[in-house]
């Protein structure tokens, strides 16, 4: 009989842990339709251009194998030590992009991870660092993904072993790992630093490759821009904190984000090449205000040695 | 005491190629340091940030040359790694491409040497120079641990 009454309590444990699992890691769109349409923003494609030049959308969505950053097909595999991701296609094409999505899909897409139909995006869709966008912002890059031309075929699905293939348990991570709000500017700081830290902080996604992460793959906030290994395990990003980059002049990082050259005479490789090619679309005050951010961000040294 | 000067140099010039084949590595970095060194004054005069100086010209842009010709051969399938090489396994997974891109390199070099003759010869054929650099560091270089 105690054995019964036993069975039938752990069950009841069970489910309610599992009802409580499912309610925590729901999605949490940033805007429900209503709240969208109250802010009542037209949307303007120019403008979205640049906010997709200073977001490297092209640089993970591009259809690989050809050089047009607009057609956006999605399908470039990107390895990191959870698995493959493969970025889907965002091309205005109803059926194997996003055409179908209102403004408020795209807008809960970058700053929340979460897709129309209500499931968490994987956090190689840089949204920890995009979640900080304005929403103007995301408005005008709606309105410009929408002029460009339809692409046909959808990208693979995610290569990810067991246990990172539950979609579902993104929501754990966000708890722990995202916090879904804006950027406040800081008052005391110029214009000019607001706007580099937001191109960085924001769109630009700059931490999503130059800082570190943890052994759930969440930035290390603590040590931002601080360096961290390339996903792929090839090569990595450089320290902006710490080591050579701190006898970078103003001109000099701004030199290097417009032709890629470096004061000692490289050449920005990898994955900078790209990013160069992006910002080169911005007005040059924007590469001038990241780099009156960058410098003033304290160098910061090596990590301490785990005991 | 000729004699013996003249074999002294070309044992020593043997021993150094004997040595630099036994390390690609080493002398493909040298010669990539080089190039970045010339690019740099090249590009810095690009920009008005020093004179422009056709002599300079000349000598930076024999040292590109050199670069682009004689590093294709410097990465044979044994120096995939160690030596703080940033090469990429890219290189040797698409070889072809990757000599093709030296091939290129070469090419605007010996076009911009044969054809910079001033100051405005140099702002039209430089630019054709710099591009090679970012072609290839984005898909075959990354810097090592």
């Amino acid at each position: 009989m105690r054995v019964k009454w036993i069975a039938v309590i752990l069950a009841v444990v069970v489910a309610a842990g599992a009802v409580l699992g499912w309610a925590l890691t729901a999605p949490r769109p940033r805007y429900s339709t209503e709240e969208w349409q109250a802010l009542s923003l037209a949307g303007d494609p120019a403008a979205g251009r640049l906010v997709f030049f200073a977001g490297g959308c092209e640089s993970c969505h591009k259809s690989p194998g050809q050089d047009d950053p607009l057609k956006l097909g999605g399908g470039l595999e990107l390895k990191t030590p959870f698995g493959s991701f493969y970025p889907p296609n965002i091309s205005p094409d109803p059926v194997d992009g996003i055409g179908a999505w209102r403004p408020v899909d795209v807008a809960n897409a970058l700053l929340s991870g979460v897709s129309p139909d209500g499931r968490h995006f994987y956090p190689a869709f840089p949204y920890a660092s995009y979640q900080h966008m304005t929403a103007k912002d995301v408005a005008d890059l709606a309105a410009f993904l929408h002029t460009l031309p339809s692409v046909k075929g959808k990208a693979p699905p995610n290569a990810l072993p067991f246990p990172f293939s539950i979609r579902r348990a993104v929501g754990f991570w966000k708890l722990l790992y995202f916090d879904n709000a804006g950027l406040r500017a800081d008052p005391s700081q110029s214009e000019q630093w607001n706007r580099g830290r937001y191109l960085v902080e924001g769109p630009g996604h700059c931490g999503e490759c130059h800082t570190p992460r943890n052994f759930l793959g969440a930035m290390d906030l603590s040590r931002s821009l601080a360096g961290a290994p390339l996903p792929d395990g090839h090569g990595k990003a450089a320290s902006l904190r710490s080591g050579g980059f701190l006898d970078w002049t103003e001109a000099d990082i701004v030199e290097a984000l417009t032709s890629g050259f470096t004061p000692g005479g490289d050449v920005l490789g990898a994955g900078m090449t790209a990013v160069v090619r992006n910002l080169a679309e911005l007005p040059e005050s924007d590469r001038q205000a990241i780099a009156v951010y960058l410098k003033s961000l304290p160098p910061l040294g090596p990590a301490p040695a785990k005991p | 005491m000729k004699r013996f000067v003249a074999v002294a140099l070309a044992l020593a010039c043997g021993v150094t190629a004997v040595l630099a084949e036994t390390d690609p590595i080493a002398e493909r970095r040298a010669l990539m340091k080089h190039d970045g060194e010339a690019a740099k004054k090249l590009f810095d005069m690009s920009k008005g940030k020093i004179p422009f100086d056709l002599a300079a010209v000349k000598v930076a842009l024999q040292t590109l040359n050199e670069g682009a010709t004689k590093s294709a051969a410097l990465f044979p399938d044994n120096s995939q790694t160690g030596g703080g090489t940033a090469a990429l396994p890219a290189v040797w997974q698409n070889k072809a491409d990757f000599d093709a891109r030296f091939a290129q390199f070469a090419k605007d070099v010996q076009a911009a040497q044969a054809g910079i003759t001033d100051e405005a010869t140099f702002k039209q054929f430089a630019p054709a120079v710099f591009k090679n650099c970012g072609a290839c560091h984005e898909i075959y270089k990354a810097k090592s641990g």
